[in-house]
């Protein structure tokens, strides 16, 4: 019964060939306005660019450690151990999405600013981010047990996702009580930056969502496979 | 018994195993005490230097400390199961996770206490004139500190490797307690000092957002 119901699951999160082909179009067209269609930043030239998917890349971050806590609170009101799915996958796609975030700043930085990184109040809170969302991980892989695992998870997801918000401020209070010699950005965007940085979203969103899926689907197979096994070593 | 009751009697026991040995409190002061002296060689332990860099490191040590001390929160009922049996007792189960908050807020506190005279002579520091603040400010900083790290006591304690796993959880849900005390301190350790409202509010918020994240997980982190 419970294999059953698990295989649906596991079959229900796999994902449809159009919506694949859908996120890989979305992706061509966003490459292409963020690299070509958009003007040329005056001030920092091509390197500016790197903004699009930069920015993008930190937003759909943020979206998915959010499914995170959804994921978490579910899972402890419902005991369904797929909402536990959901929230591991989406903190490794959140993870992996602030790692880019955390790649492209710096490579965006030493050309504008002249160094690698400086302890920002963006940079410093993307970076403390991902550092809670990494032990949130680390946490996971120490406790062996499904249901152990995922009640302790759950508890920590939320409390860290409840520490984001306080975190920036924290951070940013106390950045902008010091004084700070490089910010980067500020003024109006053109108009067509503004809708590349949508449609770079609109993209990450996409490929968020996929990858968020696709590591469900793993989970649920996983526990499909472990189902099995347990009950394999029953009829032994 | 109502929520209030069961926790203090909770509480009272968790004290009472404490002041037994004391061996939590003498080796949490040590270990605050070592800290303070090892961080006087990373930077030149002047007078106006320390007004700067003093409450950071203070504060940093007390983090530390903490992530260190409440390890044992949850551990100690492991070796005899006794975390079994304080479930099978007809109180709130919440009462538990706030008697031993309670707990570790005053085990706390108390080493706070007694290190900051050691620390204000190590780097003449004067803390008399402004002592009312600065234990507000302590009091904030450590409500947040041991109501995120009872919880997570609890959760690392279900885990292989906790004694590394704890301070992994903490630390980084704790910086914005650290960034919030170490300036209120610095505003309150400055000639004139000042108190900045703006931090202590935000301790305040802190404190209240995870105590009642703590109060809504509570229940189910403890079941079986």
């Amino acid at each position: 019964m419970a294999t059953e119901a698990q295989s649906q699951t596991a079959s229900s999160a796999a994902i449809s060939a159009p919506s694949i082909v859908l996120v890989f179009l979305l992706l061509a067209a966003a490459s292409y306005g963020a690299l070509i269609w958009a003007p040329t930043e005056n001030t920092m030239g091509l390197v500016q660019r790197i903004f699009y998917f930069h920015v993008s890349s930190a937003w759909s971050g943020f979206v998915s450690f959010i499914l995170v806590f959804i994921g978490s609170v579910a899972y402890l009101r419902t005991r369904a151990l797929k909402w536990d799915w959901l929230s591991v996958a989406s903190a490794e796609v959140g993870v992996a999405f602030f790692t880019i975030v955390l790649v492209t700043g710096p490579i965006w930085a030493k050309p504008v600013w002249g160094i690698w990184w400086t302890w920002d109040a963006r940079l410093t809170s993307s970076f403390l981010l991902w550092v809670l969302f990494v032990s949130y991980l680390v946490l996971r892989t120490l406790v062996e047990e499904p249901e152990r695992r995922a009640l302790v998870s759950a508890v920590f997801g939320i409390f860290a996702t409840l520490d984001i918000p306080l975190v920036y401020f924290s951070i940013w209070w106390f950045r902008t009580q010091h004084p700070q010699p490089v910010i980067g950005d500020g003024g109006k965007l053109d108009s067509r930056m503004g809708w590349v940085l949508l449609l770079c979203w609109a993209a990450t969103l996409g490929v968020m969502t996929v990858l968020i899926r696709l590591r469900y689907r793993l989970e649920a197979l996983r526990a499909e496979l472990d189902s099995y096994r347990m009950e394999a070593s029953r009829d032994a | 018994m109502t929520l209030v009751r069961a926790t203090g009697v909770i509480l009272s026991k968790e004290l009472r195993t404490e002041f037994r040995s004391r061996e939590l409190l003498v080796t949490t002061a040590v270990f605050v005490l070592i800290v303070v002296v090892l961080f006087s060689f990373t930077f030149n332990p002047t007078s106006s230097e320390s007004r700067r860099f003093g409450p950071g490191l203070l504060w940093l040590a007390f983090l530390f400390a903490g992530s260190l001390m409440l390890q044992s929160s949850f551990l100690r009922e492991q070796t005899n199961d006794t975390l079994a049996a304080l479930r099978l007792a007809p109180i709130d189960p919440f009462s538990i996770l706030a008697g031993k908050m309670a707990a570790n807020f005053l085990f706390l506190l108390l080493v706070e206490v007694i290190l900051l005279p050691v620390f204000a002579v190590l780097y003449n520091v004067a803390i008399l004139p402004v002592l009312t603040p600065l234990l507000l400010v302590l009091t904030l900083g450590t409500i947040g500190l041991a109501a995120t790290g009872t919880v997570f006591s609890a959760v690392a304690a279900q885990a292989r490797l906790r004694e590394l796993l704890l301070p992994l959880l903490l630390l980084p849900v704790l910086a914005p307690v650290l960034i919030a005390s170490t300036e209120a301190t610095i505003g309150i350790l400055r000639d004139p000092p000042e108190l900045s409202l703006v931090w202590l509010t935000f301790l305040a918020c802190f404190d209240v957002v995870f105590l009642t994240a703590a109060w809504m997980v509570g229940e189910y982190l403890l079941e079986e």
